[in-house]
């Protein structure tokens, strides 16, 4: 693997880390099987390349395309809470959804945006080229979040939060709203992956109507990959192994695209991702990895 | 003053199983008061417990609390209020948290949560002195998750959690039942203790006729969804089970042993 490729896996890994926190919080911290994730990382991109092309500042873009996936989250969360919904089901409805809102946002099925000014524009003119400039602006973007995030789940709102998904009888009992709480905690999920697709449609500089096909499951296999290679005892370590488990996976990916003996091609990513994510479930040595939602029973 | 007037509550209303869980209760519990329940399977014990804390909606009747209606509100809303030990010590703590975050999470009910940090230094040597109290050397495995700890040792966690705030009045629900007979002596005791300590008003399920009358100032009998008869000062001290039965009896016109009661919950 050449350097440009190796930077381009630490860069997709970075943002990838984002929608991994947000699956985090939907499937680790509130126990909600959320595949809404499909259609909020192609709904950031949709809102924020639509706003760039429209000559919008691209960090407004940015923070519109956060807003969009929280109601995306919101929507989902409400279908639940409020129309009890089976979980996995509302979100389904929701992601099937924002296909067509996606499609209407955008007008088209894709937006290019080569030649617009991007979060990555003013980067662009220094002396380090832009393989180098993207990954390292992304990980600021995403070092940013990662210490507010885990400072939120440090918080008493946060910690209530963590108390609904693991025994919601007990939070109640204890005056927590977990109606409101996984609102919350839905929309913050969401708003993350939207971040993510957001970042992503302006570094390759396009934003498709197709391209969230599977990220719930890249967004699972880091989060589950995190979990096999370090301690998530606590939260601060839970979250870090969320963005080493996202690097690593696409570095695992982009080696096995690069290795010509295996002969894989780039059409047989998701394939790759199903038969990786399934070994990490069922293998037992990897961890008690995602107890519960999936293996609920014999837990 | 907690007062519950003419309670009603119905269980699997318009279909064949329709049973009626309560049928019209009338209760009054004076601030300071430590009232037992005993009464068989399907008494409407746990029915009356879950209408005070919320898990349970009357059909009708008024529910009030120093004289605020909570008849319709939600268990979190009135969690303020009321503070709830668990028959399952697994279910009154996170076995995900630490001990501390648990803790942390107790303090907070009846109150605003914020994003200021759950935990601190002042929280934590608070937790540190209720905790060596227990006893059990907890002080020292604050940052231990929940889940390393025995049954017992969770419900005396969960005891503690329950009268960190303060409320209006205690639920106990056969929250020794659970445990060893060593254990729940200790459970037991730990609560009278503290529920004297803070003079809490304290309602308590039990299964057992002997502790019923052992603890508290007062003991209410439960049989299909009526409050069969309500025992307390004089007339209390000096009973023992076998008078229990038969003021059973005498109410009630069916006879009853106490193996059927002791067996059947």
């Amino acid at each position: 693997m050449n350097q440009i490729a190796f930077l381009g896996a630490i860069e997709s890994g970075l943002v990838f880390g984002l929608v991994a926190f947000g699956v985090f919080l939907s499937f680790r911290i509130l126990q909600f099987p959320d595949l809404t994730v499909d259609g909020s990382f192609p709904l950031g991109a949709a809102v924020s390349a639509t706003l760039i092309v429209n000559g919008n500042d691209p960090w407004l873009a940015t923070l519109v395309a956060a807003i969009a996936g929280a109601g995306a989250g919101l929507i989902t969360a409400w279908l639940n809470v409020r129309l009890k919904i089976l979980h996995l089901l509302a979100s389904i409805l929701t992601m099937i959804a924002l296909y067509s809102i996606n499609l209407r946002i955008m007008g088209r099925p894709n937006v290019a945006l080569l030649g617009e000014e991007t979060l990555l524009t003013p980067f662009e003119s220094g002396s380090l080229p832009y393989y180098i400039t993207t990954p390292l602006v992304f990980s600021v973007i995403v070092l940013i979040i990662l210490v507010l995030l885990v400072k939120f789940l440090y918080s008493e709102i946060g910690l209530a939060m963590r108390a609904t998904g693991a025994n919601p009888r007990m939070a109640r009992a204890h005056g927590i709203n977990t109606g409101r709480m996984i609102l919350l905690g839905m929309a913050i999920s969401n708003a993350l992956v939207a971040i993510a697709g957001a970042l992503f449609a302006q570094s390759q500089g396009s934003a498709d109507v197709t391209m969230g096909v599977g990220v719930i499951v890249i967004g699972l296999a880091s989060v589950i990959g995190g979990e096999a290679v370090m301690s998530t005892r606590t939260m601060l370590l839970a979250i870090i192994a969320c963005l080493v488990g996202a690097i690593l996976y696409r570095l695992a990916i982009a080696t096995a695209l690069n290795l010509d003996m295996l002969g894989l091609k780039s059409q047989d990513l998701n394939l790759v991702t199903a038969v990786l994510v399934t070994a990490a479930i069922v293998f037992p040595g990897m961890k008690r990895s995602l107890s519960g939602v999936f293996t609920r029973g014999d837990s | 003053m907690i007062s519950l007037r003419n309670i009603i509550v119905t269980f699997g209303k318009g279909t064949p199983l329709e049973t009626l869980a309560l049928r019209s209760i009338d209760l009054d519990i004076d601030r300071g008061e430590f009232v037992t329940v005993i009464g068989s399977n399907g008494a409407g014990k746990s029915t009356l417990l879950n209408i005070l804390s919320g898990e349970a909606l009357a059909d009708s009747g008024t529910l009030l609390i120093d004289n605020e209606d909570l008849t319709r509100r939600l268990t979190h809303a009135r969690a303020g209020l009321v503070a709830r030990v668990f028959q399952d010590p697994l279910a009154g703590t996170c076995e995900q948290l630490t001990i501390e975050e648990n803790l942390a999470l107790a303090c907070g009910r009846g109150r605003n949560r914020g994003l200021t940090k759950a935990l601190n230094t002042n929280l934590r040597n608070r937790f540190k002195q209720q905790l060596e109290r227990l006893g059990l050397g907890l002080e020292n495995r604050l940052s231990d998750q929940m889940g390393l700890l025995s049954g017992g040792q969770r419900q005396a966690v969960s005891l503690l959690m329950a009268t960190l705030q303060p409320a209006k009045i205690l639920l106990l629900d056969e929250h020794t039942a659970a445990l060893d007979p060593k254990t729940a002596a200790f459970v037991l005791e730990l609560s009278r203790e503290i529920i004297q300590e803070q003079s809490l008003t304290t309602l308590m399920v039990t299964h057992s006729m002997r502790q019923a009358l052992d603890v508290g100032t007062r003991t209410i009998m439960m049989h299909q969804g009526r409050i069969v008869f309500d025992v307390s000062g004089q007339q209390r001290e000096g009973l023992d089970v076998p008078d229990l039965l038969a003021l059973f009896e005498k109410r009630q016109g069916e006879s009853l042993t106490d193996d059927s009661l002791l067996l059947s919950t």
